[in-house]
């Protein structure tokens, strides 16, 4: 789960990370009152989870209220790469000498977790990482262990930081592992980290995506699930309890196994088709979980035909095709469906199919037969 | 041969009173492994369809002997379940929990390389282990796996796994040992473990690796193929069309910036002279065609 900045910047200062003093709001009038209390200068900040809000006009300078209410009046409701701008965050503008990165992430690799820090911050680290790798200083950090002072020294030292930062990068680097570690980050990153003119280290933006497999001991993640940028089909997709991703084609997707709804994807475009979801029902895919992700599918108007590939193991062919046939009956569906029963009990499950079979319901045997199908249909229409 | 497991492993059900582990406990007692025990602390002195239970893994061992376990415990207790499993002696430890917490799978992972380095982890998030006809540790169907050999399967996808083990048992191409590692982002076992297990075994000949997007774990195999394999490799990576950013259900298959795409890792797999199946359907095809060819 990705966290829009100003959550990030909140659950930094939890841990006594300094980052500027700011408010997130939601209309003009809050943010001017919001930038009257901060102090002028102030910085309105469009808080979307895609790269670029600068360059698209979403993060302005405002030296007294009617500028800040013309700024956050053009950036509330601006339309960024497709994410529309619902709340801004505003706070006192920093005067910045030197602009450096630092975060911590898994590397699956070493199956340790890896400290990234540079000197040459403010833009984007993986141009940083392919131009000059040499300009990022890693450490790995044993997970039992934990992250020392004296290897964090170690490590801001070999990052070539103006001296002037080191002693407030190590404590900043010290409280992010604690922040990282103990509130279940995938990736907690700070960039730019900043050193002032007057020679404090301080967080300017901060990149947080959390775990959501340790939610269960965070209950204060509630706040964030409330605020997920998510289109309609993926909001009614997790109401409904299914693990489900919105895609732009026209095949609508059911499968069981995130493998084999990756492959499905992959063979329909293979086809020449286009995927209009990815959608795992799982291991449990009795009628009402086959009802619930038809309706999920119905709600997306480019879906012209839908594909529902089975591989029946614990999951038995039989009942998915039960599944189907109550889900026919208690829901209305726009688009035809093709399915593919393998397996486990598909020879069962294809004769449950067999007397339901139409221009609405076709059985192919294999995958990829059931793929040309489903694209053949979606394209006729 | 088979790897890692036999008729002779002696397997503890850490969960085993619970509904998953009891359905899949005694499906895999049905299948012939030897479940010898399960555990859980309320319920010591009873058992689940004759299998006695004990209060933790230390007292199962010493009672019965066994030397893997499989835990069926909800994520929130796996951390100390695994760890509890190490401490008692236990050497395999299957995990088929989903939905541990990645800090969780790394603080075990390196708590048991560091302090038990003989323990060999499989899993979390995995459907666990299969030497046909010897064994059935976790969720796998047994019924579509064909024992003799010569085919070793190893899999990050639960359900493209039963596809690869049904794609060679209809073709009467049976299988020494269907090791699934799941798709965490911090897996027990890594495909390098199971490749050159299999490459030692003489009953092996050929092998399926079925990868997805999503880390360098594919790529780290095709280096160790190159290097070391002599035998016949065939290989799938699903994922080609998952968009960057996105998590499709694994927790590992996302692709982050220009790195774990299915286009390099399939180009590392083919320069290290992998077979690339470009569907599961065609796994069966190309690996009928290799085993035809030994």
């Amino acid at each position: 789960m990705d966290l829009f900045e100003y959550q990030g910047k909140l659950l930094f200062a939890r841990y006594g990370i300094p980052v500027s003093a700011g408010e997130a709001v939601t209309t003009v009038d809050d943010a001017v009152a919001a930038a009257d209390r901060v102090g002028y200068p102030v910085v309105v900040k469009a808080q979307v989870q895609v790269g670029g809000r600068g360059k698209a006009g979403g993060i302005k300078l405002a030296n007294n209220a009617d500028e800040a209410r013309t700024h956050a009046a053009n950036i509330l409701g601006m339309d960024i790469k497709g994410h529309l701008v619902k709340v801004v965050w505003v706070e006192h503008a920093s005067d910045i000498a030197e602009e450096y990165y630092a975060s911590f992430t898994l590397d699956r690799g070493a199956k340790q977790h890896m400290g990234m820090l540079s000197a040459q911050g403010g833009v984007e680290i993986e141009q940083v990482a392919v131009d000059s790798p040499d300009a990022i200083a890693r450490i790995h950090v044993d997970p039992v262990s934990g992250l020392g002072e004296p290897q964090c020294r170690a490590w801001v030292e070999a990052a070539q930081l103006n001296p002037k930062a080191t002693d407030g990068a190590v404590d900043i680097l010290m409280k992010l592992y604690t922040a990282y570690v103990d509130s279940d980050c995938d990736l907690a990153e700070i960039n730019p980290l900043i050193l002032t003119p007057d020679d404090k280290v301080h967080a300017l933006d901060a990149k947080v995506t959390l775990d959501e497999n340790a939610e269960y001991r965070h209950d204060d993640w509630e706040q964030y699930a409330a605020t997920q940028e998510m289109d309609d089909r993926e909001r009614l997709a997790k109401e409904r309890g299914l693990n489900y991703i919105g895609l732009d084609g026209t095949v609508g997707i059911i499968g069981n196994g995130a493998g084999l709804v990756m492959s499905t994807l992959d063979v329909v475009t293979q086809v020449g088709g286009t995927a209009a979801n990815f959608l795992d029902v799982g291991g449990g895919a009795d009628a009402e979980v086959l009802s619930n992700a038809i309706e999920v599918i119905n709600t997306d108007e480019n879906v012209k035909a839908i594909l529902v590939n089975i591989f029946g193991g614990i999951t038995r062919c039989d009942e998915v095709a039960n599944g189907i046939i109550a889900a026919l009956a208690a829901v209305k569906v726009n688009a035809p469906i093709v399915i593919r029963l393998d397996g486990t009990n598909a020879e069962e499950g294809r004769a449950i199919i067999a007397p339901h079979e139409s221009d609405r319901l076709i059985s192919q045997p294999t995958m990829l037969e059931a793929a040309r199908m489903a694209v053949e249909l979606a394209a006729r229409t | 041969m088979s790897i890692f497991v036999d008729e002779n492993t002696k397997v503890v059900y850490q969960g085993l009173t619970g509904s998953q582990g009891r359905f899949h406990g005694m499906r895999n007692k049905a299948y012939g492994t030897q479940v010898v025990a399960g555990t859980n602390p309320k319920k010591a002195g009873t058992d689940v369809d004759g299998v006695p239970i004990f209060a933790n893994v230390a007292d199962a061992r010493e009672a019965t002997g066994a030397n893997a376990s499989c835990i069926f415990i909800p994520a929130p207790g796996v951390k100390a379940a695994v760890i509890e499993a190490a401490e008692a002696g236990i050497e395999f430890i299957v995990v088929i929990t989903e939905g541990v917490p990645a800090h969780d799978e790394a603080f075990f992972y390196n708590d048991l390389k560091q302090r038990f380095p003989n323990t060999q982890l499989l899993g979390p998030n995995c459907p666990g282990i299969v030497s046909p006809g010897k064994a059935n540790i976790g969720i796998t169907p047994g019924e579509i796996a064909l024992a003799g050999g010569p085919v070793g399967i190893v899999s990050r996808s639960g359900t493209l796994t039963y596809q690869a083990l049904h794609e060679m048992s209809q073709r009467g191409i049976g299988q020494t040992t269907c090791v699934g590692i799941g798709g965490d982002p911090v897996p027990g076992t890594t495909f390098i473990d199971c490749l050159s297990r299999f490459q030692a075994d003489p009953e092996t000949k050929a092998v399926i690796m079925i990868g997805e997007i999503g880390g360098s774990a594919e790529e780290e195999a095709a280096e160790y193929i190159k290097a070391e394999m002599t035998k016949p490799v065939v290989s799938y990576i699903a994922g080609v069309t998952a968009p960057p950013g996105k998590k499709m259900g694994h927790a590992g298959a996302i692709i982050s910036g220009s790195k774990g795409t299915a286009a390099a890792k399939m180009e590392a797999l083919e320069a290290a002279g992998c077979t690339i199946a470009p569907n599961p359907t065609e796994i069966g095809t190309m690996m009928a065609a290799v085993v035809a060819a030994l």
